[in-house]
């Protein structure tokens, strides 16, 4: 496979098509970045001010996500529990 | 009510300040009442490649502050009747230029011209932003190169969401995509990203490509809008680019590699 990949770049030097892909895939991560909805960061405050209200976590023990695939939207929350309380992690899809 | 166009691209040296010159004077040379303004405070250049520098009294900021009134600060071009450049301020100020006061003079210009062609600082700072905040039409201007198509990306998604359209809800602003620099017998080679390649990477409407050409070196030396320059592939194809903008359907040039005659050989035309 190598030897076949070395015979194509000498016969073709095509990084047009190599920027071309790195391309496609940066700009679609910075596009799902750039749409995602400007509530995130303010749901993921609140959420950690009820859950502490209970449990002491740190500021970064919870992520909010919003995943798209198709037409269904996935909102996904993490929130990883201090260890001295066990190995909890509660984890929830909605 | 003029139609405020902004030249735009995040990356620097891509050519904004040569489109901008060029636009503007293609509009203006079809009788169109154009202004073409610098936003770049502090690193003015569109006076040079214009070549209207050693007439600048007053400036951009000098309207906004109230130090001059508009028909003061104006350079009326010296080959159309129909254009008028207004220059940057030489400041360091970073703040010289404000929403309110940008908003002002646009507004005020809108009164007698048909077209506002703004040429934006590089990057995403307040020179920049403020080019394109009140626009009704963008130009991105990119280079077939990875920095610039990603750049440009970028500041289509400002558009989208930082312009006075968006904040009101009001119809998005008509992005078109400007190649430049194109080469075609590097796209040719695979060596470079062709036209279709940043279509299909940035999805826009395509206004034009120019070609990579000594004619844009030769004008701005002079300072003469390249578009001025009748004879020259890069002028040409911002002759087609302006028609494009005002409707006419125009077949795209300089797309393929241009077979050289003997005439061309000899003389490298």
């Amino acid at each position: 496979m190598r030897l076949l990949d070395y015979f194509r770049a000498s016969r073709n030097n095509n990084s047009a098509s190599i920027a071309k892909e790195r391309l496609q895939i940066l700009v679609a991560h910075e596009r799902s970045e750039r749409n995602k909805p400007s509530y995130l960061p303010q749901l993921q405050k609140e959420l950690l001010a009820v859950i502490r209200k209970y449990v002491t976590v740190d500021r970064d023990a919870i992520s909010v996500n919003l995943e798209r695939i198709e037409n269904q939207e996935i909102l996904e929350l993490n929130i990883v529990l201090p260890e001295n309380r066990g190995m909890n992690q509660v984890r929830q899809r909605a | 009510m003029a139609r405020i166009i902004v030249v735009t691209s995040g990356k620097g040296g891509v050519g904004k300040t040569t489109t901008s010159a060029a636009v503007a004077m293609g509009l203006a040379q079809k009788g169109n009442r154009t202004a073409v303004i610098d936003f770049d405070v502090g690193l003015r250049n569109l006076d040079l490649i214009m070549g209207c520098e050693r007439r600048v009294v007053y400036d951009f900021v000098n309207v906004i502050n109230g130090e001059a009134n508009l028909n003061q600060a104006l350079i009326r071009d010296k080959r159309c009747d129909d254009l008028y450049i207004l220059p940057a301020s030489q400041t360091r100020d970073k703040e010289a230029l404000t929403v309110e006061g940008v908003g002002r003079v646009l507004d005020e210009l809108s009164q007698s011209f048909d077209y506002i062609v703004c040429d934006s600082p590089a990057g995403i700072e307040r020179g920049a932003t403020l080019a394109m905040y009140f626009a009704d039409d963008a130009i991105v201007v990119t280079n077939p190169e990875v920095s610039s198509v990603r750049d440009s990306d970028r500041m289509l998604g400002i558009l989208a969401s930082k312009s006075r359209r968006a904040e009101n809800n009001l119809e998005p602003i008509k992005e078109f995509l400007l190649l430049s620099r194109y080469s075609a017998e590097r796209v040719k080679l695979g060596e470079m990203l062709s036209v279709e390649d940043v279509q299909d990477i940035l999805s826009l409407e395509l206004l034009g490509v120019i070609p990579e050409s000594t004619a844009v070196l030769n004008a701005s030396n002079s300072g003469i809008p390249v578009i001025l320059d009748e004879n020259s592939d890069a002028g040409q194809a911002y002759t087609d680019l302006v028609s494009r903008y005002l409707g006419e359907d125009l077949p795209y040039r300089f797309l393929e590699v241009q077979k050289k005659g003997l005439f061309g050989r000899l003389f490298g035309g």
